[in-house]
């Protein structure tokens, strides 16, 4: 307890502390969701949480947001615990949910007005956070929020989730399932959240979106494998990686995965990442071409993996 | 409280948005009311009547008239004899046989002891019952007739006049409108909340009201609300049509049924909240409610008269909601009962609110991660 009070001090600025949360689910098979996650996030900051399906991120949001009770450790939300101050945490934070939330038989006006009554404000009053997203959906005020495309979706149900002010606001998976230029545009409105100061918190499991928070957690099967700012993850990278390319990259895989000189390979796009045990960069394959490259967030993730696994 | 009117103001836009919902809340209690009395009767008309007559002699012709003209059988053929007549009932073709002994007449004339024989198909059970029960007060009559006119016991006989009281024609529709329009308010009341609940939860929407600030209590109560509207508008719905075809009205106060319905949807709906917490889609709230539903109208005595039922068959009806509210309605509506005679089932109703909704507290605690 002591300790936990201690850090919290020591980080002043930071705005969410969640001190060795662990959950499972009951079950058949019991899962675990989280083991022993320890974060701080800043103030004013987007941070990002990184990781495949399955990781523990909606967990880890649900506990964040008073939905779930963690069966180990504890969080709090600018001071305020998780599980006695949930009603207080409520007024103060946003969350947007990863599968579409807000009622599909309501109009886009209709869901909006419903949610700031909820909060006993009005969408006059909070305008102006709204508006550069409002701006976009105004044309369709009308429609009943079913009939939506997936990035209008998003849109609308981040309004909805910004319609009280929030000043913290947790993001789960708000790009999943939509279309790129829409992507796109959401992260530019994440960033002009930021500006208001706004801290936000995202979990994604696209990796090249890593690259656009201030910091990100690597989060594997219920673990954080890695906490920093995604230029200084990639340069963490401990290793030379290289790419190559053949007219067929599974044969190609296949091929390196025999070899005994070869540490890690996989495919990336459309192409096989290689990282050498040593100088010995040999490829027992025809007409390949090699070339070192820098890593990205997913070479990092998928060493951090590796490395974990060991 | 203010977030409890926005929530019912969503709610109601949601209601009156669901041309689906609207309809069926209309149509349901048009089409119950107006079809099922007509066809839901306990009277049994058409029994087919296969009859070997050993006689031919006018008394037996008489009987046989007799029979006929009660309006309730309808002969399919005369057989030789009891053989061939069985064979009738084997294929199908008749449902009952009956069998007048040779020299019937000269017996009867002579006072003889005399036996007839009535074989009755019993697959259908109620309707064995009945054809053998009808048939016996026919040739009852028919005796008591044959004395009279022969002088022999004037005036010594029993002449039964039933005199039915609360419903002096019998009718089936007096007795059945009130029955179905508990169901209505069961199933607009109790089911839709329940499976409203579920809804929410199937497409995700409760996460979301989840972080608003607006407690368990509020989000549930904003959910009752327009469904024990529901439930009162649809009461109303139907008493207006048992009205309109039947000529039905209450005859006692109708303000009595008002009150005990609200009762009994307080009742319903913390039922329809306990199956709520345990269903993850509306499908299986629908399946698990469907099955508490068909057995709670089966033992409400509805269809079946509670005291025909075998003894512990009689002691589940007692934890049975829908029971005590047939029998209110049917009492308020034909015996024209006042408060003081509600009061026995109203208290256990107020059992009803108490136990279900204490469950629904206690399985939605136990539920919630």
């Amino acid at each position: 307890m002591a300790m936990w009070i201690l850090n919290d001090l020591l980080n002043m600025k930071s705005i969410i502390s969640i001190h060795h949360v662990s959950k499972s689910y009951e079950g058949r098979t019991p899962v675990t969701a989280l083991q022993d996650i320890s974060l701080q996030i800043n103030k004013g900051e987007l941070f990002g949480l990184i990781g495949p399906d399955g990781a523990g991120k909606t967990s880890l949001f649900r506990i964040l947001t008073t939905l779930l009770l963690a069966d180990l450790g504890n969080a709090s939300i600018d001071g305020m615990d998780v599980v006695k101050d949930f009603r207080k945490i409520r007024m103060y934070i946003g969350y947007m949910p990863g599968r579409f939330s807000l009622y599909q038989d309501l109009t886009v006006e209709e869901n909006l007005k419903f949610f700031a009554d909820v909060f006993n404000t009005t969408i006059a009053a909070n305008y102006d956070m709204i508006s550069p997203i409002y701006g976009q959906l105004a044309p369709f005020k009308n429609r009943r929020a079913g009939k939506l495309s997936g990035g209008m979706k998003q849109k609308l149900a981040l309004c909805c989730a910004l319609i009280h002010k929030p000043y913290i606001l947790f993001l789960d998976e708000p790009t999943t399932g939509v279309d790129p230029v829409s992507r796109k545009e959401f992260w530019q409105m994440l960033r002009a959240l930021k500006e208001q100061n706004i801290t936000i918190m995202v979990s994604t499991p696209y990796m090249d979106e890593a690259a656009l928070c201030d910091r990100i957690a690597l989060i594997q099967a219920g673990k954080i494998m890695q906490v920093d700012a995604p230029a200084q993850v990639i340069a963490n990278y401990p290793f030379r990686l290289y790419k190559a390319k053949a007219s067929n990259n599974y044969r190609l895989l296949e091929t390196v995965k025999e070899q005994d000189n070869i540490l890690l390979s996989y495919i990336s796009g459309d192409q096989v990442r290689l990282v050498f045990k040593e100088n010995d960069r040999r490829i027992d394959f025809p007409g390949i071409e090699l070339e070192e490259v820098e890593p990205t967030i997913e070479d990092c993730f998928i060493q951090l993996m590796k490395n974990e696994s060991d | 409280m203010k977030a409890l009117k926005f929530l019912l103001k969503k709610e109601f836009l949601q209601i009156l948005r669901n041309r689906f919902l609207l309809a069926i809340i209309v149509l349901i209690p048009v089409f119950e009311l107006a079809v099922l009395p007509w066809a839901a009767t306990f009277e049994q008309k058409n029994i087919s009547l296969c009859i070997v007559d050993g006689d031919h002699s006018s008394y037996s012709r008489r009987l046989i008239e007799k029979i006929l003209s009660s309006g309730y059988f309808k002969l399919t053929s005369h057989e030789p004899d009891y053989d061939h007549a069985l064979r009738r009932i084997e294929t199908g073709h008749a449902n009952l046989i009956l069998i007048i002994p040779p020299a019937f007449e000269k017996d009867y004339v002579n006072r003889q002891p005399l036996k007839m024989m009535l074989v009755i198909d019993a697959v259908d059970g109620q309707k064995a019952g009945l054809g053998m029960s009808y048939l016996s007060q026919i040739i009852l009559a028919y005796n008591t007739q044959i004395e009279v006119e022969a002088g022999n016991r004037t005036g010594a006989f029993i002449n039964i006049k039933p005199h039915y009281r609360y419903n002096d024609a019998m009718r089936y529709q007096n007795y059945m409108v009130p029955g179905i329009l508990v169901i209505l308010v069961t199933m607009m009341g109790g089911m839709l909340s329940a499976l409203n609940i579920v809804r929410e939860k199937e497409i995700g929407t409760i996460e979301q009201m989840n972080v608003t600030p607006v407690s368990k209590s509020m989000f549930i109560l904003g959910k009752l609300i327009p469904f024990w509207l529901l439930g009162l508008i649809n009461l109303t719905i139907g008493i207006f049509i048992g009205w309109l075809i039947y000529g039905l009205f209450p005859v006692g106060n109708i303000l009595n049924i008002y009150l005990f319905a609200f009762f009994y949807l307080l009742a319903f709906t913390g039922f329809g909240l306990m199956i709520s917490n345990f269903a993850q889609t509306q499908q299986q709230a629908m399946l698990v409610l469907i099955f508490f539903l068909i057995i709670f109208i089966l033992l409400s005595g509805l269809f079946t008269p509670i005291s025909s039922m075998p003894e512990w068959a009689q002691r589940v009806t007692i934890f049975n909601p829908v029971r005590y509210f047939v029998e209110i309605v049917r009492l308020v509506y034909m015996k024209g009962s006042g408060i003081h005679d509600i009061l026995p089932q109203l208290y256990r109703i107020f059992g009803f609110i108490v136990v279900f909704n204490f469950l629904a507290i206690v399985s939605y605690r136990k539920t919630q991660g």
